[in-house]
C-alpha cells in the first residue's frame, strides 16, 4: 500500500490536475505551460495556507 | 445561393483534414473510454500522452493507496463518487475486473486515494471535452 504524507498526496493532485489543466484551457504550448505552473502554484499554495490557518485556529 | 453554398461546404470539406473528418463524436467517446486516445485521434500526440499520463498516473496512486472503488449506491452522496469513477471509463472497468481498489476506507491516505480516483475521472471527462472542443474546432 502506497502511504504518501500529507504534503506529498498535496503535491501529486496538484500535478496531475496541473498538467491537464494547463492542456485544457489554454491554446498555445507556452500559455499551457504557464497556466499550469500558475494552477500548481495556487493549488500547493492555498493548500499551505490552509494548513496553516487551521493550526492557529486549532490552538 | 443554393449553389453558392454547396460550393462553401465543398470547399471548407477540401481543406479540412483527415483526421476532421468522420464522426464528430469519436474523439469525445474514445477520450472516454482511453484517456487521452481522443487526442491521439486528433494527431495531438504530446497534449495526449502528457493527459494520458496524468489521468491514468493519479488513477493508479488512487488504487495503490488502497482507494474506494464504487460500485452501487447506498447514499445520495455515493452517487457524486460513482459518477466520477464511472468518467475514468475502461480504467473503471480494468480495475473492477482486477478487483482492485478496497470496498472500505479504514485509514486516511485510503480517504485521500478514493478523492484521486474520483477526480482522474473527472480531469478524464475535461480531456474528452478538449479533444472535442479540439474535433469541431471550436479550440486549435
Amino acid at each position: 500500500m502506497f502511504r504518501p504524507s500529507h504534503f506529498a498526496a498535496v503535491v501529486l493532485f496538484a500535478l496531475f490536475a496541473s498538467v491537464v489543466f494547463g492542456i485544457t484551457m489554454r491554446e498555445t504550448p507556452r500559455r499551457m505551460i504557464h497556466y499550469g505552473i500558475y494552477c500548481f502554484v495556487l493549488f500547493v499554495g492555498s493548500a499551505v495556507a490552509l494548513s496553516w490557518a487551521m493550526y492557529f485556529i486549532a490552538r | 445561393m443554393a449553389t453558392a453554398q454547396n460550393n462553401n461546404a465543398a470547399a471548407r470539406q477540401v481543406r479540412e483534414p483527415e483526421f476532421r473528418q468522420g464522426f464528430v463524436y469519436l474523439p469525445l467517446i474514445a477520450g472516454w473510454l482511453v484517456p487521452g486516445a481522443g487526442h491521439f485521434l486528433l494527431r495531438k500526440w504530446g497534449r495526449g500522452a502528457l493527459l494520458s499520463a496524468s489521468i491514468v498516473s493519479m488513477f493508479a496512486v488512487g488504487i495503490a493507496m488502497q482507494g474506494k472503488l464504487f460500485t452501487g449506491v447506498h447514499e445520495i452522496l455515493d452517487i457524486l463518487g460513482l459518477a466520477g469513477d464511472l468518467s475514468n471509463g475502461l480504467l473503471y472497468v480494468a480495475a473492477q475486473l482486477l478487483g482492485l481498489g478496497a470496498d472500505q476506507v479504514r485509514v486516511t491516505t485510503a480517504d485521500y486515494g478514493t478523492r484521486f480516483i474520483a477526480v482522474a475521472g473527472l480531469l478524464n471527462v475535461i480531456a474528452a471535452v478538449d479533444a472535442h472542443n479540439l474535433r469541431t474546432g471550436r479550440k486549435s
